[in-house]
């Protein structure tokens, strides 16, 4: 039984597979659709406790006191906690690496609790036991919090300014590294340099520049952040959480808590979504103090409300961007200028955002400025190509712009431009193979984009969007069983049906069927350190320890067919499946070989851990819209959508095309409707499903795919990841369509109705009939 | 506070249990009689992924109180799947890789079996229609789509 698929491949590469390309059921799949895994809020343990939070109603407030002693009376509350409970860092400065950034630890604490100071609407505060939810949820309102409530600064440009509200009393300015000790919002202040700017100006003919703004958005996965934590007499700490990655969590929680790593084991439980923002740890260290104060185990579920008002959104942004071409339609040089609310506490994924800004394009000569900002919102964290999405908007739309001022077709103008092999992208990395012109190429050549669009207040765009990946730390372990199947034991959480991209990888390894693996998600206690399900790396990394893993287990069988042969390992090979003496003589497949292994020398366990350092390779993202625009309601509707992605080797091509529509959909969410939206006092008026409103299955055309095969040579078998890229070009690609629709330029993310029809009534009659 | 005492049947069994006024039937479902199939996404009507019938009703079991199920038909996601096997919709859901994370799934899947239901043969305008109150942030509802409509003799 395999799976079926709809979408387009183009290959690029020549090689031929027996499992990898092919569409295997998942192994977790029965599973998924019978109600059977197990999620985080879930997790059931004897004597549970249930924990509830307390959140700030006011987004900038000094603590001047708690009372909890009414609560801590409340019949059946076991412990109140505030964050006077945890213990200090071991110094203001401590850092740990999360896998995709380092991050302070005091930041990591004051945000699970707060401790003299309220940064945001929906910091925490103080949590509670209880035996029930209920009791739990009235213990909250028994909690008195005095506050001196502070003038709070929401958006970017004004917290810049020298007389903004200041977040962080003791927070000074660095400069390229260097600390200024001025006092300001402004965190971090970095530069990349390419070429010489001003001579690529110099050199330009035609010059094209934007601002754009993109609101807060978040990653909006359907399952609420929770964790349920054991605290043991013997001092020893289990944590249930869903999480994104189990090792990142322990060192979260135990930097925290004041513990060593050794001392906290984490299960992942099934994740109902992350897509960047379940790599910080929220509620597991405030559930862990609650059992080790009650003796009880302690299970906390956040509220939708909760996990938008208190877990890590994107952060919203100011973008510019400067583009000059020559005659010939090339670029001479680029100019960006990004700043990122990093919410809270500093530290957000601008630094990303100037990886990706000119990543699609040769560019001889740029300058990228950025900002790390904080601003009176939750603290940001990653959400699908962190940073992309914000510079891909300003970018793309600066290149049809070019495009039009030079009377060029706009994809004909982008692949004149195309980065490729040995181009230096502007923060310095110079490009391994990649697929950018294919994906361009394909897309030119699409049925979508040579078919006519025709109907009023209809138009079309296309845009390209990049991610970098990552490469990071994976492990994976692999027990021989006698009938041939294969236990794999992986270190990543699986999100997105990478149990199975893991497994074919170890089963083309060895010439296997999928099904003959049996891959299982392990914790911090039963597989090697693993870094987190992000960066788009798991279907790579993790993939590419388990083809190390099964390398392992071949070499073990060559040794167990030459004691049954009675012969050296070195008279024996593995060809096509099966193991086979030098000349030919004798020959045992896989499984035959494997009911031997008990008889010469007992279990066969091979192990893969990998972290690759170069050779990931980024995946590039194309799109084309149709859309038509009501002008009334200025509403905008998808007609008809298509991703293009380079995945350098699909080895699950269903799991793929599920990556290139569910990241092009969260694209045209923060293309139309999604947005944090602020009241004067700084808070989040639509903190619910209802009204932050992600799209729905009836907003939707279907997302037609073609996936793009660019091998990568930097993996045994050309996997580039394709987890993020997908999220950046549905912003450019829809303004470009609304723009070719109806005539009108919008530059502020979301293109809300209301925004769409305001800028029609002011659009020219000239500038809508073009 | 006082429990109430409620009869129902749940997938067809008949189930006695004790609830206080104010818990929904999504809390009593998944963390008292354990049918964690049944997921919790916001708690205020607007995922879906609690989805259940009530005597054959698609409802939202966050926004049901646990005491009106008295005398009640409760049909969870566990109950899709009968001993024969998985139900065509689950099937289909595998074939067309309908889940990623798989926390909205089964939310999707009784949705989707109480379309089904009521309209034998919808075309996809109806199906996206019918499956609007079930948030996916995953899949981009494509093979959701897809699914459903190849399990109606539908898909294109």
């Amino acid at each position: 039984m395999t799976a079926s698929g709809n979408g387009k491949i183009r290959d690029f590469g020549d090689r031929t597979f027996k499992v990898v390309g092919t569409r295997p059921i998942r192994h977790d799949g029965a599973d998924k659709v019978t109600g059977r895994a197990v999620y985080g809020a879930d997790v059931q343990l004897p004597g549970m406790l249930f924990g509830q939070v307390l959140r700030s109603p006011h987004a900038h407030a000094r603590i001047r006191s708690i009372d909890t002693s009414k609560a801590a009376a409340l019949p059946g509350v076991r412990s109140v906690i505030t964050g006077a409970d945890l213990p200090a860092p071991a110094s203001a400065d401590e850092m740990i690496d999360l896998g995709e950034g380092p991050a302070r630890v005091k930041y990591l604490r004051d945000n699970v609790l707060a401790t003299d100071k309220i940064l945001y609407r929906g910091h925490a505060v103080a949590a509670v036991a209880a035996t029930s939810l209920h009791v739990a949820e009235e213990a909250l309102l028994m909690i008195a919090v005095d506050y001196e409530v502070l003038a709070p600064v929401v958006d970017v440009l004004t917290a810049m300014k020298q007389d903004a509200p200041q977040l962080h009393d003791g927070m000074t300015t660095r400069v390229f590294g260097e600390d200024t000790g001025k006092k300001s919002n402004i965190a971090a202040q970095m530069r990349d340099e390419l070429g010489d700017i001003k001579k690529g100006f110099e050199e330009a003919t035609h010059i094209a520049e934007t601002e754009v703004h993109t609101a807060t958005v978040h990653q909006g996965y359907i399952e609420p952040h929770n964790g349920t934590a054991q605290w043991s007499q013997d001092g020893s700490l289990t944590i249930w959480t869903s999480t994104q990655g189990a090792f990142t969590a322990q060192k979260q929680i135990a930097a925290i808590l004041g513990l060593t790593v050794g001392r906290v084991r984490v299960i992942p439980t099934e994740i109902g979504g992350g897509f960047g923002g379940k790599i910080p740890s929220y509620v597991e260290p405030a559930a862990a103090l609650l059992s080790q104060k009650t003796g009880h185990s302690v299970k906390i579920v956040m509220t939708r409300t909760d996990t938008f008002e208190g877990t890590g959104p994107t952060p919203g942004s100011c973008v510019r961007v400067k583009i000059g071409v020559d005659g010939a339609g090339k670029i001479t040089a680029g100019e960006a200028w990004i700043a990122f609310e990093s919410g809270a506490y500093p530290g957000c994924p601008v630094g990303a955002a100037t990886m990706c800004v000119f990543a699609c394009y040769k560019f001889p000569n740029a300058v990228v400025d950025s900002f790390d900002v904080v601003v009176n919102k939750p603290r940001s964290f990653a959400y699908r190509a962190p940073g992309s999405t914000h510079v891909a908007f300003a970018v793309e739309k600066v290149m049809d712009e070019l495009a039009e001022k030079l009377g060029r077709d706009p994809v004909q103008f982008r692949l004149d431009n195309i980065a490729e092999e040995g181009v230096r992208r502007s923060d310095g990395v110079v490009y391994p193979r990649i697929g950018a012109r294919e994906c361009l190429e394909v897309v030119r050549d699409s049925d979508h984009y040579k078919s006519a669009l025709e109907g009023p207040n209809r138009g079309r765009g296309v845009a390209l969007g990049y991610w970098f990946n990552v490469g990071l730390k994976s492990s994976v372990t692999a027990s021989v069983n006698a009938d041939g199947t294969v236990q794999l034991v992986e270190g990543s959480t699986d999100i997105g049906g990478t149990r199975t991209s893991i497994a074919m990888q170890f089963a083309e390894t060895l010439g296997l069927a999928a099904h003959d693996i049996n891959p299982s998600v392990g914790d911090t206690s039963t597989v090697g350190y693993t870094d987190v399900t992000g960066g788009s790396r798991v279907t790579y990394a993790t993939g590419w320890a388990a083809y190390e893993a099964a390398e392992d287990v071949k070499r073990q069988m060559i040794e167990r067919a030459a004691m049954v042969w009675e012969l050296d390992a070195d008279q024996v090979e593995y060809h096509n499946g099966a193991f086979r003496t030098l000349d030919g003589s004798k020959s045992i497949g896989f499984k035959a070989l494997a009911g031997k292994i008990d008889d010469t020398g007992g279990t066969v366990v091979g192990q893969g851990a990998v972290d690759p350092a170069a050779g990931v390779g980024g995946s590039f993202s194309a799109n084309i819209a149709d859309v038509e625009v009501d002008r009334e309601t200025g509403k905008v509707s998808i007609l008809r959508y298509t991703a293009v992605q380079d995945a350098g080797k699909a080895i699950h091509p269903s799991y793929v095309e599920g990556q290139m529509q569910g990241g092009s959909v969260q694209g045209i969410g923060w293309a139309l409707n999604e947005e944090y939206s602020y009241t004067d006092e700084g808070r989040m008026a639509n903190p619910t499903f209802l009204d932050y409103r992600i799209p729905t299955a009836l907003d939707l055309p279907m997302i037609e795919t073609i996936i793009v095969e660019v091998p990568n040579p930097g993996h045994p078998y050309g996997v580039r990841g394709v987890g993020e890229a997908s999220i950046a070009p549905p912003p450019p690609t829809i303004c470009a369509a609304i723009k070719n629709a109806v005539g009108v330029n919008l530059t502020e993310l979301p293109m809300r109705p209301d925004r769409v029809a305001a800028a029609l009534k002011v659009a020219k009659p000239s500038i809508v009939a073009g | 506070m006082s429990k109430i005492h409620v009869r129902c049947t749940i997938n067809g069994d008949p189930q006695e249990f004790l609830c206080e006024a104010r818990q929904s039937l999504l809390e009593v479902l998944s963390e008292e009689l354990g049918f964690t199939g049944t997921k919790e996404g916001c708690n205020d009507g607007n995922c879906g992924a609690c989805s259940i019938t009530l005597d054959g009703v698609l409802v939202d079991s966050c926004l049901v109180l646990a005491v009106e199920a008295e005398g009640k038909q409760v049909a969870t996601v566990e109950g899709v799947a009968g001993p024969e096997g998985l139900h065509p919709l689950q099937q289909k859901f595998l074939e067309h890789a309908a889940l990623q994370c798989g926390i909205c799934t089964p939310g999707f899947l009784v949705a989707s079996k109480a379309l089904l239901e009521a309209k034998p043969n919808p075309t996809e305008h109806e199906v996206r229609h019918w499956l609007a109150g079930n948030l996916c942030r995953c899949t981009g509802y494509d093979k959701i789509v897809r699914a459903v409509l190849d399990v109606a003799g539908q898909e294109k």
